[in-house]
């Protein structure tokens, strides 16, 4: 809808106001409804405890309880957006936010609130069960990235979400009470939500990324048959990044009213974090050499985040030096970098896990032929819808914006049509995912031959997980024992 | 998980130390150090969050991880001045305004 307004110049579909508003739901919706909850709270609750060899998370009720507040936050942010709208962007800047908008700011924000608290109960959940739950012999240096990975994520969720909600709870304070925190009139300074904003919100990035990162960790492993090259440095990348993450907020404010020393500290600190993530890309591609790789469509989308997540990340090199910065601010360069590392990196990996545990979540395999063709219009279609988006930003094209000068409308034409064929993408597997529930093979316990534990209980597993608790004697990822083992287990 | 408990003794001494600490800091107040004055009150406060920290609270025989956290919190807390003071203290050193 969005990609199809900016077909034209002028912008005949909605009003402005409409538009503000799409924009918004977008990107609330998307962000702290589906990429930050995606794959802790599908892939992570299903596979953390079988992939350390749990009977179940620590506390399955409080897993319950962080299910029921995500459904309720988000149908309630849903209902805010859709009856009265919220045009203030996802990002809910003051003084817009506080003071002139008249939509349902508030509204919105108690649904995000609700949510936040699943997102810090699932965090803790993950926390404890890793600490105390893991199988005999199962130390932390033989856990799966894929674990390590979540392990950092919680982190983040346990440390950075309450800033989230108390910034939301500011907000309401002065919306509602008058009180002066953000509006200057009233003794306030508005460039502190930007500050408390992006301590969460630069993290929560980290969020989405992190467990994607695990999930490609494992991929690369299974179809190239051979274990993680620097394992260590892997599974301590994540950690750093997670540490490092809330040290770069100050990236947002380049423009803000921060000190220019302030703005170098926080360049530094940006280009810093850089290393971790280039640590992760070097290892997979390490991994692959001399491996027996293979390419089922897991390892499609793998390769697909690699690809896509190096740009993402390089093109934040841009952002984080602080003479682009200023240059490209606030315009679809600044887009497309984000949709780079959330869509190209989050989803990509969200999908990959989606199709690799697939046959164990729900006992039946995928139609592989199909699924490899989503998996090419998805990477074709998002590099067609988003890659303009760097040229348009450079060139100066502001984002949030439904009208514009007649020369960029190539560009914005050539990113709607991918926009069409990432659509396209992303309803065929919706479509062979409930054919294969009944339809599909079905699966062995282990039809990648791979080494992980979950691998070693029937698909779908048993309400307990496991028959009886296995004993680990081995690393992650140690092919040289198990290379074309199937183990078949009753 | 072994709990270990110290004695009243060990206890009565902490106290007895916080409270000459706290003197001493008095005392020093009427001295004038020059600059090292907030040096050594702030060596003395230091000296005694660490008493309360290893001894009130349990952080001397606790485990490895509790200690990690301890000290997570306090790097972390000195992290969050610097960077503040990073913007805050540094304004106008260029002569833009607002910056
Ligand atoms: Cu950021």
């Amino acid at each position: 809808m969005i990609r199809i307004e900016l077909l034209t110049p002028n912008g005949h579909l909605f009003s402005s106001d409409t538009y503000n508003k799409l924009f918004t739901m977008h990107g609330v919706v998307m962000i702290f409804f589906f990429l930050i909850p995606s794959i802790p709270a599908v892939l992570g609750n299903f596979f953390l405890p079988l992939m350390i060899g749990a009977r179940d998370l620590a506390f399955p009720r409080i897993n319950l309880l962080s299910w029921y507040l995500l459904v309720i936050g988000g149908l309630f942010a849903i209902f805010a957006m859709l009856a009265g709208g919220v045009d203030t962007g996802w990002t809910f800047y003051t003084p817009y936010s506080t003071t002139y908008s008249n939509t349902w700011v508030i509204a919105t924000a108690l649904g995000i609130f609700v949510a936040g608290f699943s997102s810090i109960l699932t965090g803790l959940n993950f926390i404890v069960t890793i600490h105390r739950m893991r199988a005999p012999g199962m130390t932390w240096f033989r856990m799966p990235l894929f674990v390590w990975a979540h392990y950092a994520t919680s982190l983040i969720q346990v440390l950075g979400t309450p800033v989230l909600a108390v910034t939301l709870v500011l907000i309401f304070c002065e919306r509602v009470f008058h009180i002066g925190i953000f509006d200057p009139a009233l003794g306030g300074d508005p460039v502190l939500f930007q500050h408390l904003f992006w301590f969460y919100s630069h993290p929560a990035v980290y969020i989405m990324i992190l467990p994607a990162m695990g999930v490609i960790s494992e991929l690369i492993s299974v179809y190239s048959r051979k274990p993680i090259f620097g394992y260590s440095f892997v599974a301590f990348s994540s950690v750093a990044i997670a540490v490092l993450g809330f040290l770069v907020w100050g990236h947002h404010l380049f423009v803000s009213t921060q000190s220019f020393f302030a703005g170098m500290v926080f360049s530094f600190l940006s280009y810093f974090v850089a290393i971790p993530s280039a640590i992760k890309v070097f290892n997979w591609t390490a991994t692959l050499y001399k491996g027996s790789i293979s390419f089922e469509t897991p390892m499609l989308y793998a390769f697909g985040f690699i690809g896509l997540f190096t740009i993402g990340g390089l093109t934040g090199l841009f952002l984080a030096c602080l003479g682009i910065d200023v240059h490209v601010t606030d315009t679809y360069f600044v887009v497309a970098h984000f949709h780079y590392i959330m869509v190209g990196g989050a989803i990509m990996g969200y999908l990959g896990g989606l199709h690799y545990w697939w046959p164990k979540m729900t006992g039946r395999m995928y139609p592989e032929g199909w699924a490899k063709l989503s998996a090419l219009v998805i990477f074709l279609g998002f590099n067609l819808t988003f890659f303009p988006q760097f040229i348009l930003g450079y060139l100066g094209m502001p984002r949030r914006y439904h009208t514009y000068p007649s020369e960029f409308q190539v560009l914005h034409v050539l990113s709607t049509a991918g926009a069409s064929v990432l659509a396209v993408g992303y309803i065929i597997p919706v479509i062979y995912f409930i054919w294969s529930l009944r339809y599909g093979a079905v699966a062995s316990s282990n039809p990648w031959g791979a080494t992980g534990l979950e691998w070693r209980t029937p698909s779908p597993p048993p309400v307990q997980n496991f028959e009886k608790i296995p004993v680990v004697t081995h690393d992650a990822y140690d092919y040289s024992t198990t290379i074309g083992e199937v183990i078949e287990v009753g | 998980m072994t709990q270990h408990i110290d004695s009243v003794k060990t206890y009565a001494l902490v106290f007895i130390a916080l409270v000459f600490l706290t003197l001493l800091t008095t005392a020093v107040a009427y001295v004038d150090l020059g600059p090292f004055s907030p040096v050594v009150a702030l060596a003395i406060a230091t000296a005694k969050m660490l008493l309360v920290a290893l001894f009130f609270m349990h952080v001397r025989h606790s485990t490895q991880l509790t200690r990690l956290v301890v000290t997570g919190g306090l790097l972390w807390l000195a992290i969050l001045i610097f960077l503040t003071l990073a913007d805050f203290g540094t304004r106008g050193w260029l002569g833009v305004p607002g910056r």
